[in-house]
């Protein structure tokens, strides 16, 4: 059994999924951020398989994951600015009780 | 199986395994830890497909800035007491249900796909031809890229900076309406 593309968009999808199930049941707001950065992580393995697999004479792929990676640094600091000063208001992280934007 | 699937199939578990550790432990830095490991499987997996420069990118931003990042706001945030609580919701089971179906969505249509796998060589000096691309063909979304990473700095410095002579934290102030929209409302208040 040789490993090729499917292989690799197999490890990207169950990675994906994980960060997915993450994200939707972590009660502390910097592990819901972890599970995104999973997500972008499956996300970029995909671009890097498809690139070297389909087109191994056009970087173009890897372009896009860099951009990508660009974006995901952009992302956790705002994020983790947003989750400091939820910290200083609430006195916790939960986001369970961090609904003051629901009407 | 030669070295190639067996490195995979060895980042694979490793990944996988540390993901999965990173969504359900009870302790966030032990997360934070885990996390750091998954990053640099994939940093490794970008290695084997010959994408250096990312891989580089990846140790460096993911593994060297992210993850300290990360482990601050844990220092900042959690108290390491902490562990006793409950660290999940009450969306367990339909969280399951979605990644699982999402999963199960993803492979089926992985299965079903016709992939046309180039037999070309690989490209000789991808690094090279990546920072050409960068700066020809993709020069305006690595400018807007530029931009954006200024504004999150901005934007974090803004959100999370305290005031100098109190030590209180100064939310950004709420935008001003419109003097239309004030008499509006205060009538409507009325």
């Amino acid at each position: 059994m040789t490993v090729g593309l499917p292989h690799f968009l197999a490890l990207s999808a169950i990675v994906f999924c994980i960060g997915v199930y993450g994200m939707l049941t972590r009660r502390n707001a910097v592990g819901v951020l972890m599970s995104i950065e999973l997500m972008f992580n499956a996300v970029n393995i995909t671009l890097v398989a498809f690139a070297h697999y389909i087109t191994p004479q056009d970087v173009t792929g890897q372009v896009v994951a860099v951009f990508t990676i660009a974006v995901a640094a952009a992302e956790a600091t705002v994020a983790l600015a947003i989750v400091l000063l939820i910290y200083q208001h609430h006195k916790g992280i939960d986001v369970d009780n961090v609904n003051i934007m629901k009407w | 199986m030669d070295t190639f699937s067996l490195a995979f199939f060895v980042l694979a578990f490793l990944i996988v395994a540390s993901a999965i550790f990173v969504v359900s432990s009870k302790n966030i830095f032990h997360s934070a830890i885990f996390l750091i490991l998954a990053l640099s499987g994939v940093a490794g997996l970008f290695v084997m497909l010959h994408a250096y420069f990312l891989a580089a990118a990846q140790v460096l931003i993911y593994v060297g800035a992210i993850s300290v990042l990360m482990i601050f706001a844990v220092m900042l945030t959690s108290r390491i007491a902490d562990k006793e609580i409950r660290h999940t919701n009450e969306q367990v089971g339909i969280g399951l249900l979605i990644s699982g179906g999402l999963l199960a969505v993803i492979l089926y249509s992985l299965y079903n796909t016709p992939f046309t796998i180039s037999d070309q060589p690989i490209a000789e000096g991808a690094g090279m031809t990546l920072g050409r691309l960068l700066l020809t063909k993709f020069v305006l979304p690595f400018e807007v890229v530029s931009v954006l990473l200024l504004a999150a700095l901005i934007g974090a410095i803004i959100i999370a900076r305290r005031d100098t002579k109190t030590g209180d934290s100064v939310p950004p102030r709420p935008i001003p309406l419109p003097k239309s929209l004030q008499q509006a409302k205060g009538e409507s208040e009325s």
